[in-house]
């Protein structure tokens, strides 16, 4: 899919250009956003440094447990069909957690791992309930601080590179809760689909 | 809707105090952790460069030729009647599909209309609220086996679709001039 969208975007552009007579705008383009992308992905190297540093820190300090701690009571709700005490929740609780604070390479391990309790608890190769919850949370974004495009909006000299964090944060949360929503209303279709 | 705004501002240098306070209080060597954490962070934006370049080259000639501007043009008039700005379409169409797609697409946007435009905000704000919908799910269900999904897929698109349009709706509010 993404292989179609990429290759279509230049195919389409060059054809056009052949018919539009804006061929050398094409190449201009090509060379200047290919220089582009290599000063912004050097230049993205100061804030993913620094708040993967940091998110280091927090991890060791323990900041995660806490935050596993109070969300507990929270997700516990959302999945119904796990044990309070089962492994699969705390994995689940992990991988929110890494995920808000940004670590994505530490949130997929801990999302398969309980991906996998899940299916030992369903038993069949059948999405349960459970697991189609937990990954549409997922799926809606648990970020609470977007560090990749603040660097990428730092490096276009924005006059405040942050102020996007808190319209980010509440996008995040208005999709987090419609997907739970749908999630659900979608789980008591499939139940009243199945008495009949 | 200044809070909001002052409020982002204020959340990062809180979150390091809070991080440094917590850490130190339980003699942590910070600096050798911040350290160890942030040799990830180099890795991180090395691989991301072949996919910020590709995509950004193949936007850039499909904006370059004028291609771009005749399909916005052509979508808007339909788009404008409910509120949606056409030159968010493509990037609101990838962004389920790849993030490294879509984060160059949020960097073209910011380039070509200014990181403090409201395009500019709206893609910031689309690109953070969101996630690959369907990486995620081939990469967790790949993993354990799981072959009939569900309605995991119907949700997740249903879900991407409603944090769409709530980017849109709340930075419109939030940068209300």
């Amino acid at each position: 899919m993404v292989n179609l969208i990429w290759a279509s975007m230049a195919i389409i552009g060059i054809v056009y250009a052949m018919f539009n007579g804006t061929m050398e705008e094409v190449n201009l383009a090509l060379f200047e956003s290919a220089d582009d992308a290599v000063t912004l992905s050097i230049g993205l190297i100061s804030v993913l440094v620094f708040w993967l540093g940091l998110m280091r820190v927090a991890e060791k300090a323990g900041l995660l447990k806490q935050l596993t701690r109070l969300f507990k009571p929270l997700v516990i709700r959302l999945f119904p069909e796990i044990p309070k005490d089962h492994p699969a929740m705390g994995y689940i609780l992990s991988n929110f957690t890494a995920n808000l604070f940004g670590l994505g390479n530490a949130a997929t391990p801990m999302g398969i791992k309980a991906m996998e309790q899940m299916k030992v608890l369903s038993g069949s190769d059948k999405a349960s309930r459970s697991m189609i919850t937990f990954l549409v949370i997922n799926t809606s974004s648990l970020t609470l601080i977007p560090s990749t495009v603040i660097a990428i909006r730092m490096q276009y000299n924005s006059i405040a590179p942050t102020e996007i964090v808190g319209t980010t944060i509440m996008a995040t949360l208005v999709t987090s809760i419609a997907a739970v929503t749908v999630d659900r209303l979608f789980y008591y279709r499939r139940v009243s689909k199945s008495k009949k | 809707m200044s809070i909001i705004t002052t409020a982002s501002t204020w959340i990062i240098p809180c979150i390091i105090l809070l991080v440094l306070l917590v850490a130190t209080w339980k003699k942590l060597p910070t600096y050798e952790i911040f350290v160890e954490g942030g040799k990830e962070g180099i890795k991180m934006a090395v691989s991301l460069l072949p996919f910020l370049l590709g995509m950004m080259v193949s936007i850039s000639i499909f904006r370059g030729s004028g291609a771009m501007d005749a399909m916005i043009n052509f979508m808007s008039p339909f788009l404008s009647v409910v509120g949606v700005p056409s030159e968010i379409v493509p990037l609101s169409m990838i962004r389920p599909i790849s993030g490294t797609a879509a984060l160059g697409m949020t960097t073209e946007l910011i380039k070509t209309y200014g990181p403090d435009s409201f395009i500019g905000r709206l893609a910031s704000t689309m690109q953070g609220s969101t996630d690959t919908t369907l990486y995620i799910l081939t990469v967790y269900f790949g993993a354990v086996g799981i072959r009939r999904m569900g309605d995991a897929l119907k949700v997740g698109l249903i879900a991407d679709f409603i944090g769409i349009i709530a980017s849109i709706v709340i930075v419109s509010i939030v940068f209300a001039p």
